[in-house]
């Protein structure tokens, strides 16, 4: 066991935990921010993608050891009210149907958009490719990020 | 308007002490402990009236819904409490809706699965608002010494033009809380619905895309433990003995032990289906430390029967294809005569692979149990069947056991099974503790309860001019029988036989989304295509010609047939009409029709041009489930069940070796990914007033037969085998 001070959503918090812990675990079973999910645990299925300095990040395979000062975001952290272009942009278009992947589609997308402003479809897709949505939802998700890039 | 009986369900509509005084939903009530919004703070009532178990009215006019049905993604928490609005007529910002936990006392089949919530739910939840509506109209009359006949209501206010007087509901629900149930009510005309047939959003929108704990895998309470369980690695195996005592010290271990979540004496349900009989479980303080414990865990197996592999499920189901059936499924005819006669024969085998649900949410629940109660909250499809085998597995009375559900992150039928509840509160008995049981992304895609290995043989016969005189389906599944013998084309077809055989192994199956159709579907859908291009004719005109004979002449009576072709060619031709079929686009199409779940689904699918894999571009659907509560949340259900049908048919399978997995995770078991998902969609609804049918499912099946057929037109040729993708063309030279 090992201490960290971690910067979470912009707050500092401390956690006492093996150092191998990936940063999913100690969110969800440490920190009770339960909204970045677990799906496969390899970076395969995009469900707990976190920001990692505002870059895309799998936090099943991030360890708690190697995120030392950067910053970290959480879907919880995104926004204040829930109204970040992309979150409203999801609930426009009425994307979720059970939800579970939701959180990682929003933040992959959200930090796509960052860098990429203006995407095209194809864009959208490459950069969305990693994250899985078993209910089948990939539509709609393209129309809420096209919709996200124009607001 | 109708006038019904409330009779049936009565129970459902007496007011139940223990619920106005905040017994089981209140305590119960985990997922309102989610941070509601500043709005909905601001808005709500000082006092609750419960006028029946589905709906209580606040002194403010807030009503608050019970959505009585599990949700897996299907969107029911949102389209049931609809249903109750719309008879009620109040507005629909005025409602909050709350799952409720399980109470067979209140609630009838608290079920999801076969698409059936909003179709057997459709009387009650109707019943549930009509009898408030009345109760809240009974006091106002009373209040203003006038006739309830003629107060009206609209958007929770009831007024009487008469007398001038006016009230919101909120005015009169404490007195409508004492009034009368009545022993009958008015339901609604359908054309004067104003909330059924309009868009509305997920209820659970907000939540779900800022993070909050909706999940079972979310639920956390203070003093709770982390359970895991270790299955056997291969079917036909199980547990002899392990090394617990070295890992039972590691970090944050409580404990490690050797279990039977199904001994002998345990009287079971069909919900109890693929369970594992015995485990081991890991219990610690995080996931983390058992997933450690997990892998240094070694256990030792031994062999308790036949370890099948992929290459024996092929070449079994193979054998029963040439078997025929002692006693056919369905004999109309002479198959065989008509054979001999016919100018033309056409003969196909389709089959394909087990599949995982691989839900995103991987199986899990919480429970605690002490010898006074028992507490279970977490995602499953059938919590009163999860009730029946926990009394017999605890020892422990109903009226001690407490379900709740939380939304599902996805459920596809695997959920319908709740082995892993049964396993969480045996392993909370056991720690006399509250425990989370969480299933690794392994332990769920390589424990069983799969799509079952499908193979099916047609052989068709044509005379002279085109026309289908004969048909023959023999059809065989691990676990499972795989044919419908009465549904299409069953009927329109002189000579007709149906035979179907299942093959008994120990690789566990279960219903997966449309199970049976999400295989059989495809399979005749694109012999039938096969079969009019024998025929010369187009293949949807082919179809309409069959669903002609099926309507004006017959064959069998047609009480039998598992069906109404009328409703059938209806979506075919709406399908023909919307997607312009026969106009030349220069694309490859494909069409298909399937009914199933009480509703009919045509599609026309069309691919990009390329590849030997080519793209989906558009989809145009047609779609017969009578009336539609949300046509928005309806629509995603086509769509999503479509992208269901075409990504497994294409990508996905699941293998053996030695009765071991060959997939675990989603680096060997291929689902659709963005890039490969259809482009476009289109969606439409026949408007026909009928009652409401399932949605959940019916897209499914038909989609994968039209990818097929527009396969066919795009490379010249019939893809067999699922997946697809492994169905390449013999190197040729």
């Amino acid at each position: 066991m090992a201490t960290f001070t971690l910067n979470i959503n912009g707050k500092k918090q401390e956690v006492d935990v093996d150092p191998s812990t990936p940063v999913l675990w100690v969110l969800r079973d440490h920190l009770n921010l339960v909204g970045t999910k677990y799906g496969c645990g390899i970076a395969q299925c995009g469900a707990c993608t976190i920001h990692l300095d505002g870059t895309a990040t799998r936090a099943c395979m991030l360890t708690v050891s190697s995120v030392g000062n950067s910053e970290i975001t959480t879907i919880e952290g995104l926004s204040e009210n829930g109204d970040h272009p992309v979150q409203k942009a999801w609930l426009e278009v009425d994307v979720p149907q059970c939800g579970y992947c939701q959180a990682g589609q929003i933040m992959t997308a959200s930090a796509f958009l960052e860098k990429n402003p203006n995407p095209t479809d194809e864009e959208i897709e490459m950069a969305m490719n990693g994250n899985i949505c078993r209910c089948g939802t990939y539509t709609r998700i393209k129309k809420a990020v096209k919709l996200a890039a124009k607001s | 308007m109708t006038l019904v009986k409330t009779k049936i369900g009565r129970r459902s509509f007496i007011r139940n002490a223990g619920l106005a005084s905040g017994g089981l939903v209140i305590g119960f009530n985990w997922l309102a402990s989610c941070k509601m919004t500043p709005e909905q703070v601001n808005s709500l009532p000082k006092e609750w009236f419960e006028l029946n178990g589905f709906l209580k009215v606040g002194d403010n006019g807030m009503v608050t819904i019970m959505s009585p049905n599990p949700e897996i993604g299907q969107n029911v928490k949102t389209s049931m409490p609809m249903i109750v609005a719309e008879e009620l007529d109040v507005a629909w910002k005025d409602v909050i809706v709350e799952q409720a936990p399980l109470n067979t006392d209140i609630f009838t089949r608290q079920l999801a699965g076969g698409s059936q919530s909003i179709r057997q739910g459709w009387e009650s939840l109707r019943m549930a608002g009509a009898t408030a509506k009345h109760m809240l109209k009974e006091a106002a009359a009373q209040a203003w010494g006038v006739s309830a006949d003629e107060i009206t209501t609209k958007d929770g206010v009831l007024t009487h033009e008469g007398s001038g007087n006016s009230a919101g509901y909120g005015e009169m629900a404490s007195a409508a809380s004492s009034i009368e149930v009545p022993e009958e009510v008015q339901l609604k005309d359908n054309g004067d619905f104003s909330i059924i047939g309009t868009d509305k959003k997920n209820v659970d929108g907000k939540k779900i895309v800022t993070g909050k704990p909706l999940f079972g895998l979310d639920v956390y309470r203070e003093g709770m433990l982390t359970a895991m369980i270790v299955h056997p690695p291969a079917f036909g195996m199980k547990f002899k003995s392990m090394n617990a005592e070295s890992v039972k010290s590691m970090p944050g271990i409580k404990d490690v032990f050797h279990f039977e979540a199904y001994p002998d004496d345990v009287e079971k349900q069909w919900s109890d289906g693929g369970g594992i009989p015995e485990l081991v479980a890991i219990v610690g303080n995080s996931t983390w430390e058992c997933m450690q414990a997990k892998k240094a865990l070694e256990v030792e197996w031994e062999e308790a029967s036949k370890l099948e592999s992929t290459s024996y499920h092929n070449e079994a189901l193979a054998a029963l294809l040439e078997k025929p059936q002692e006693v056919p499924a369905r004999k109309d005819g002479d198959v065989e005569a008509a054979f001999k006669k016919a100018a033309k024969i056409v003969e196909s085998t389709y089959s394909a692979p087990y599949l995982a649900h691989n839900t995103m949410e991987p199986m899990n629940f919480f429970a605690h149990v002490t010898p006074e109660k028992a507490e279970l909250l977490g995602p499953v499809q059938t919590p009163e069947f999860l009730e029946k085998t926990l009394v017999s597995r605890l020892g422990m009375p109903a009226e001690k056991i407490d379900i709740m559900m939380t939304r599902m992150g996805g459920g596809f039928g695997r959920r319908l099974y709740g082995t892993f509840a049964v396993e969480a509160a045996v392993i909370s008995q056991k720690m006399n503790a509250p425990v989370k049981l969480v299933y690794s992304r392994e332990d769920d895609m390589t424990q069983g309860t799969y799509r079952p290995s499908y193979k099916v043989k047609y052989k068709a016969g044509l005379d002279k001019d085109g026309n289908l005189i004969a048909w023959h389906v023999r059809g065989a599944g691990t676990n499972d029988d795989l044919i419908f013998e009465n549904r299409f084309p069953a009927g329109a077809v002189d000579n007709y036989l149906a035979e179907k055989h299942s093959l008994q192994t120990n690789v566990t199956t279960g219903a997966w989304r449309a199970p049976r159709s999400n295989f059989i579907a495809g399979a005749e859908q694109a012999f039938m295509d096969e079969v009019a291009e024998a025929a010369g004719k187009d293949p949807l005109e082919f179809r309409l010609e069959l669903f002609d004979r099926a309507i004006n002449n017959p064959v069998g009576d047609p009480e039998k047939n598992d069906y109404d072709p009328k409703r059938y060619a209806g979506v075919l031709k709406l399908v023909k009409e919307k997607a312009n079929w026969g106009a030349e686009t220069g694309k490859a199409r494909g069409v298909a029709a399937y009914y199933c779940h009480n509703s009919y689904v045509a599609q026309v699918l069309e691919l990009e041009e390329g590849s030997d894999m080519p793209r989906v571009d558009k989809i145009t659907c047609a779609v017969d489930c009578g009336i539609v509560i949300n046509p928005l949340a309806a629509r995603n259900q086509i769509e999503g069940g479509m992208i269901d049908g075409i990504g497994h048919a294409t990508y996905s399978a699941m293998t053996f070796e030695d009765g071991r997995p060959e997939q675990s995770n989603f680096d060997r078991y291929r689902l659709m990914r963005h890039s490969e998902a259809p482009k476009n969609i289109e969606v439409h609804f026949v408007d026909n007033g009928i009652d409401p049918t399932g949605l959940g499912e019916p897209s499914l099946p038909p989609a994968i037969g039209a990818l097929a057929n527009a396969l066919y037109k795009a490379t010249g040729r019939r893809y067999y085998k699922q997946p697809f993708i492994n169905d390449k063309a013999p190197l040729v030279g």
